[in-house]
């Protein structure tokens, strides 16, 4: 690869970027959350917001990145570039960095993103912070950098004071994406960035979308009900999703559970699977390690069952039952079918089947 | 590489094992004298899918790492799991040295190394979780790369990949020289063998370089030269649990608790 020259001179440097994550045509998840955070950042500093889009056909995808708040996109149209592979993307990032001298850019810290990221920064030679958690302006509008460090035990606060762009990754799910503005105008930049057949050194030769898991993901469930290694197979994680269909939610699963093979692996809560902050968590025979808590201790409210009372879950638990979950189980769901269903009014947050008014009083 | 099978240097990195992550409160940074270590556990199973290349393929498994004397000991581990030879880039200039350092020191070390056909690094390290080093070494190698991948096998001289990513599986093919990242937990780490272990214990396994030894430039190493620096560390303040429990009888208990929940408005 080329190197790249950056101007050091950081008084030279103007502007948000996002990297805008697509596939098929459809703007990632990890994207729109990202330009909402941009978008603040860009309206602190009063700069503008751009957004970088390599793909194929993506001009709805540009529209798309405008009604949600971005004032420029910067499309690269190539057939190279239809579906992403490390090269040719950080090939595109690198000359398009050199050419317009953004002040900060931010990935989602997706797999692609973390992937492109990395190779970006050490050719560009930058400072990238991976899988922030939120971001901030030092008082000299240094990017502030916040993340989570040591397992989940502390945030660190990371600056790159010197070089520029600032970059960082943004951890999936937990900035809230903007709302969508229908019409919202803004201006679309066909950049062209020389790619030859040589810049492709990948091949993707087979994808297969994640299919036969739940409707919905983890992340993104208002309840889960989370089994560890004391649900004992495979087949007891029904009971679970019998009380996670009760509590309109979905079931999740602790490493260990994961490792046996009882469920797959995009249920899994923790360090080495996915952060969650639902409205409420059930730990289900879950002993609560370290890891496992540093995935799911943001939940609104915490549930334990388990039937070990010196178990580290109850560290964390709002409410519990020490007892066997074979019949804490049942009994939570035969209770919860009795319970007289609230009517469901108004707009709710949750999936169509949460009703949010309040049950009668006097129960 | 066809007639003696492929060279693959595997970078790994030592750290606290994952229970013992204890921040100094003094210093705000890990504690890491006196605490027990392992190698990277992603890095472990880098090291694995080497070794499984190599008993199918033949060649050899050199594995390079950067940091402290002590990390001899990670090195020593592989070698009494299979690797071939191994090299420590150890050096007090390189102290502090973040992801963009870190990156082009080991860069130039597999360099150094020699000759080589596929690269293989952890998918994250469990003390920094960055997952930056891999993709910069290829950056600065100019080789192709697949990171994040959960199985891994050369067909016709190209390196395959299946790669999670959030939405689906993806299997990438490269040519060599490439490098992998490998995700943690995609295969069972062999333990040392006895041969491996008398190669251990004979001695004079690990090759120390310096800095200097390797050709970096001092302008682009340690802490002076990273780009990042922490500036503070916050200790996480979590919200406050109300730890009420029930016990007894399972069906009061559960009522007890479910009034609680009622009460708080989390059911629907």
């Amino acid at each position: 690869m080329t190197s790249y020259h950056l101007v050091r001179d950081k008084t030279q440097y103007h502007g948000v970027w996002v990297f805008l994550e697509q596939r098929n045509g459809t703007l990632r998840d990890v994207s729109q959350q990202l330009i909402g955070e941009g978008r603040r950042l860009a309206d602190r500093l009063k700069v503008e917001l751009c957004g970088v889009l390599p793909g194929r056909d993506v001009q709805e995808v540009a529209k798309t990145a405008i009604e949600y708040g971005v004032d420029r996109v910067y499309s690269v149209e190539d057939s190279r570039l239809a579906a992403y592979t490390s090269r040719p993307y950080t090939k595109v990032m690198a000359e398009l960095i050199v050419r317009h001298k953004p002040e900060i850019v931010l990935f989602g810290a997706s797999k692609n993103g973390r992937d492109l990221g990395g190779r970006l920064h050490a050719v560009i030679e930058t400072g990238l912070a991976a899988d922030c958690v939120k971001f901030d302006l030092d008082a000299e509008g240094n990017l502030d950098m916040i993340r989570p460090s040591f397992g989940g035990k502390s945030l660190a606060h990371i600056l790159c004071k010197q070089h520029r762009p600032q970059m960082a990754s943004a951890r999936p799910n937990v900035f809230r994406p903007p709302t969508r503005q229908p019409g919202r105008q803004g201006e679309i930049v066909r950049e062209s960035v020389p790619l030859t057949d040589a810049d492709v050194d990948a091949r993707i030769v087979e994808f297969r979308e994640f299919k036969g898991h739940q409707a919905q993901k983890i992340e993104e469930s208002p309840v889960l009900v989370a089994g560890g290694f004391g649900v004992g197979n495979p087949k007891n994680f029904g009971l679970l999703g019998e009380l996670a269909a009760e509590l309109g939610g979905s079931v999740a699963a602790s490493r260990k559970a994961v490792d046996a093979g009882w469920v797959p692996k995009d249920y899994q809560v923790g360090q080495t699977g996915k952060t969650v902050r639902p409205k409420l968590y059930v730990a289900v025979g879950i002993s609560g390690a370290v890891q496992h808590l540093a995935g799911m201790q943001e939940s609104e409210t915490i549930v334990a069952v388990n039937s070990d009372p010196k178990a580290s879950i109850w560290d964390v638990a709002d409410y519990g039952v020490v007892g066997d979950l074979f019949e804490v189980l049942p009994e939570m769901v035969r209770q919860l079918k009795m319970r007289p269903k609230a009517v469901a009014g108004g707009v709710t947050a949750g999936p169509p089947s949460v009703a949010v008014e309040a049950l009668p009083a006097g129960r | 590489m066809a007639s003696k099978g492929p060279t693959i240097v595997v970078c790994m990195k030592q750290v606290p094992k994952a229970q013992e992550l204890q921040v100094d409160p003094v210093t705000q940074t890990l504690k890491r004298v006196g605490v027990p270590s392992e190698i990277n556990p992603p890095d472990a199973n880098a090291l694995e899918f080497a070794l499984q290349l190599k008993d199918k393929h033949g060649g050899e498994v050199v594995v390079i790492s950067m940091g402290p004397p002590v990390f001899d000991q990670a090195l020593e581990r592989a070698i009494s799991m299979g690797a071939d030879r191994a090299y420590l880039l150890t050096d007090r200039l390189l102290g502090g040295s973040d992801t963009v350092p870190t990156a082009y020191a080991l860069t130039e070390t597999i360099k150094k190394v020699g000759r080589f056909d596929l690269v293989l690094c952890g998918e994250e390290t469990t003390d920094a979780s960055t997952g930056h080093v891999g993709p910069g070494i290829a950056g600065h190698l100019d080789i192709p790369q697949i990171t994040y991948v959960s199985s891994l096998e050369i067909v016709e001289g190209k390196v395959r990949g299946e790669r999670h990513v959030e939405d689906g599986f993806e299997v990438w093919e490269v040519p060599m020289p490439c490098l992998a990242t490998v995700n943690f937990l995609s295969n069972k780490p062999r333990e040392p063998t006895l041969t491996g272990k008398i190669r251990v214990k004979r001695g004079g396994v690990i090759t120390h370089w310096s800095a200097a030894e390797v050709g970096l430039d001092v302008g682009k190493i340690g802490l002076k030269n990273s780009p990042t620096i922490v500036s503070k560390v916050d200790t996480i303040k979590l919200p406050p649990r109300k730890g009420k429990v029930h016990r007894g009888p399972v069906r009061e208990a559960v009522a007890a608790m479910l009034r609680d929940l009622e009460a708080d408005g989390v059911l629907p």
